[in-house]
């Protein structure tokens, strides 16, 4: 069984729902990054979706691109992103990891070769921004050969015909895009969100998570009420971006620590 | 390949928006529904008779067309050799072959019930075309443009607002085109219901490189009847430069059947392609994605985008329409670069030699015709599509020649 598929379950057995912050890897630095991903599960995470920096980031907001931005002023490369898991796994060996980017660095280096990569330092799950279904084929059967989830995205102006078609690809869990936004928008409605989740699971089997626009503990407890797990990524990174150096690993565990609270009230 | 049977069936994109391993639809899940709801309008309007007939009625009254086929007899006399011919599209309303592509966008949005356009601009030909069609037509019109371009085309920008635009500034990345490009994406991924995305060049995610070809093919398709009509037949070579590349396969497009007619595209050499500094993905770059197509790109070994130059605005972009990287691969077109000197000389002596002052991304194309005329025959004829004219370039050719206006 996948480490995500388990990790649900033991939440299910448990009527909890999932904590998945997203951090962007090599933001400030690797080294850091490192800290982080212990520090996140530390404090109550239990899924980890990090990000692969990349210069063109166009379904993310600003403070997501400037996290890049920083990533990349370090020559953070998809290689090192693997490393970095690889060296995660080292003391680590329960939490998932999922890969969240965009498709050009994964083709630079090859897409076989990637999930090659991906699978021998135990990455979990993998999505891919600019990947729908109908372009990713090839990337989707490499992970499936080596039991990596591919994670899909499902959005508020995604059909429900087109549901059932991600349906039968999507393995791990589906990550419904609770706006019509870039990531770190903040106008959430949790009544639309509700409904929409409904909707997707009638043809999801895999549990459904939702992000974009959660900001605190109130829209985490929100989200948590009518979904299997909850994405919080910008406000996350903003932590990290307004934090001095020596506060970084506090702040952040302190932050998923109020998110854990708020989510467990459920 | 077997070029001359494959020619005569040319056919791109096919149903799923691939040029071969080119285009395709790459794209955030949010926008999926927006683009297919676009293909299927498009498809439906392109063979509704009163819609063409709308939009070659504005092409004609509104943009001036068709546009004139002048033959540069005094610049061909001193380079002596083949006799060098100008498709006049910077005699177009708003200046450049982009209008052609925004009245037909613009229409297109009016037939969907979008009162909100949105484009993203690099010399702000595309900006003021979008500007222009949105007051023409009674819309909201935001205009992207990075802030470094800002700086390079102030009277564009002013001429933008004037119309009523709204012109955003770009801060993030390079702050040139393509920063704005993902600027673009992005309020079109927050305001996807109402707002219509004008794209400016034939790259983007499917279908935009097929309809932004398509309402610039009126280019190629005058051509293919005012040259028998002027020298008796088609033109030896048609050469354009290509930043994303709309103008050239606006006059590509239509004669890539006609096998002897040499297809030249010219992308901007910078500094020279051996200095990096330069925006020629297809002469030096790599296939990879961006922008949802599958393109030859200017990226590092790692899938990083790089930043890219070139004097002229428009030509400044990373990436290139899918189809020009799919014409390359077949040998169907042939792609060569002019770096900024030479695209300089050539504004010049266009401008003095025959009274036309050229854009200086058209002043590329410009540049190769004078680099390969003198070894060719008089009787021999390139034909070279003046995309734009050059009065938003006075401030930077000044500059390169070291002087304050």
């Amino acid at each position: 069984m996948s480490r995500i598929k388990k990790k649900f379950e033991d939440l299910s057995q448990n009527n909890r729902r999932a904590l998945i912050p997203f951090i962007t890897a090599g933001d400030p630095n690797l080294e850091v990054t490192l800290k982080l991903m212990s520090a996140l599960v530390d404090s109550g995470s239990d899924i980890i979706e990090l990000g692969i920096p990349f210069s063109d980031p166009i379904a993310d907001g600003p403070t997501i691109q400037r996290a890049s931005e920083r990533a990349l002023a370090g020559e953070t490369s998809l290689s090192n992103v693997l490393d970095l898991v690889k060296t995660f796994r080292e003391t680590d060996r329960e939490t998932p990891v999922v890969l969240m980017g965009y498709a050009n660095p994964i083709e630079a280096l090859g897409v076989d070769a990637f999930v090659a990569r991906a699978a021998e330092v135990g990455v979990d799950g993998v999505l891919v921004v600019d990947y729908p279904p109908e372009e990713s084929s090839a990337l989707n059967l490499a992970l499936k050969e080596n039991q990596i989830d591919s994670i899909f995205l499902l959005a508020p102006t995604t059909l429900e015909a087109r549901i059932t078609d991600v349906a039968a690809l999507a393995t791990g869990y589906v990550y419904y895009v609770s706006l019509k936004g870039v990531t770190g928008a903040g106008h959430l409605d949790i009544e639309d969100v509700s409904k929409r989740v409904e909707q997707i699971k009638k043809h999801v089997k895999v549990p459904v998570g939702v992000g974009f626009g959660i900001r605190d503990g109130e829209t985490a407890r929100a989200v948590a009420q009518v979904s299997d797990a909850v994405v919080i990524g910008s406000r996350l990174v903003e932590e990290i971006e307004q934090s001095e150096a020596e506060n970084i690993i506090k702040n952040v565990e302190g932050f998923i620590r109020s998110i854990r609270k708020a989510i467990d009230q459920v | 390949m077997q070029m001359q049977e494959d020619l005569q069936n040319y056919n791109f994109p096919d149903h799923k928006g691939h040029f071969g391993p080119y285009g395709g639809v790459f794209v955030p899940e949010t926008l999926i529904h927006a683009l297919e709801d676009l293909r299927d309008n498009y498809e439906k309007l392109k063979n509704t008779p009163s819609f063409m007939e709308e939009f070659h009625d504005d092409l004609k009254h509104f943009v001036g067309r068709p546009s004139p086929v002048y033959y540069a007899k005094r610049l061909s006399e001193m380079l002596g050799g083949a006799q060098i011919w100008l498709k006049r599209e910077d005699l177009n309303h708003t200046g450049a072959h982009k209008v052609n592509n925004t009245v037909g966008q613009a229409l297109l949005a009016r037939h969907m019930g979008k009162k909100r356009i949105i484009a993203e601009t690099g010399a702000g030909q595309h900006g003021v075309a979008s500007a222009t069609v949105a007051a023409r037509y009674g819309m909201e019109c935001v205009v992207y443009m990075g802030s470094e371009d800002i700086k390079r085309q102030a009277s564009n920008v002013y001429r933008m607002r004037l119309l009523g635009a709204e012109v955003v500034p770009v801060e993030s990345g390079s702050k040139t085109l393509k920063d704005a490009l993902n600027e673009a994406m992005r309020d079109w991924v927050t305001n996807v219901e109402n707002t219509f995305y004008i794209i400016g060049t034939v790259a983007g995610p499917h279908p935009y490189p097929m309809i932004v070809r398509d309402f610039n093919s009126v280019v190629g398709e005058e051509l293919k009847t005012q040259m028998p009509q002027l020298i008796g037949r088609q033109p030896d070579a048609v050469i354009a430069c290509v930043g994303g590349g709309s103008n050239a396969l606006g006059v590509f497009y239509p004669y890539i059947k006609d096998e002897g007619v040499r297809l030249i595209g010219v992308e901007a050499g910078g500094s020279g392609i051996d200095t990096g500094k330069h925006a020629a993905p297809l002469a030096s770059g790599t296939p990879g994605v961006l922008h949802g197509n599958r393109t030859y790109l200017m990226q590092d070994p790692n899938g990083q985008i790089i930043e890219t130059h070139s004097i002229s605005a428009g030509l400044d972009y990373p990436g290139v329409g899918p189809e020009h990287s799919w014409l390359k691969d077949i040998g169907r077109a042939e792609y060569v670069s002019a770096n900024d000197d030479e695209a300089l000389e050539a504004f010049h002596k266009l401008t003095k030699i025959e009274g036309i002052m050229p854009a200086l991304e058209t002043a590329h194309a410009v540049a190769h015709a004078m680099k390969i005329a003198p070894d060719m025959s008089s009787d021999q004829v390139l034909l070279v599509n003046l995309s734009g004219r050059g009065d938003k370039d006075m401030a930077t050719v000044a500059t390169a020649s070291n002087i304050g206006l």
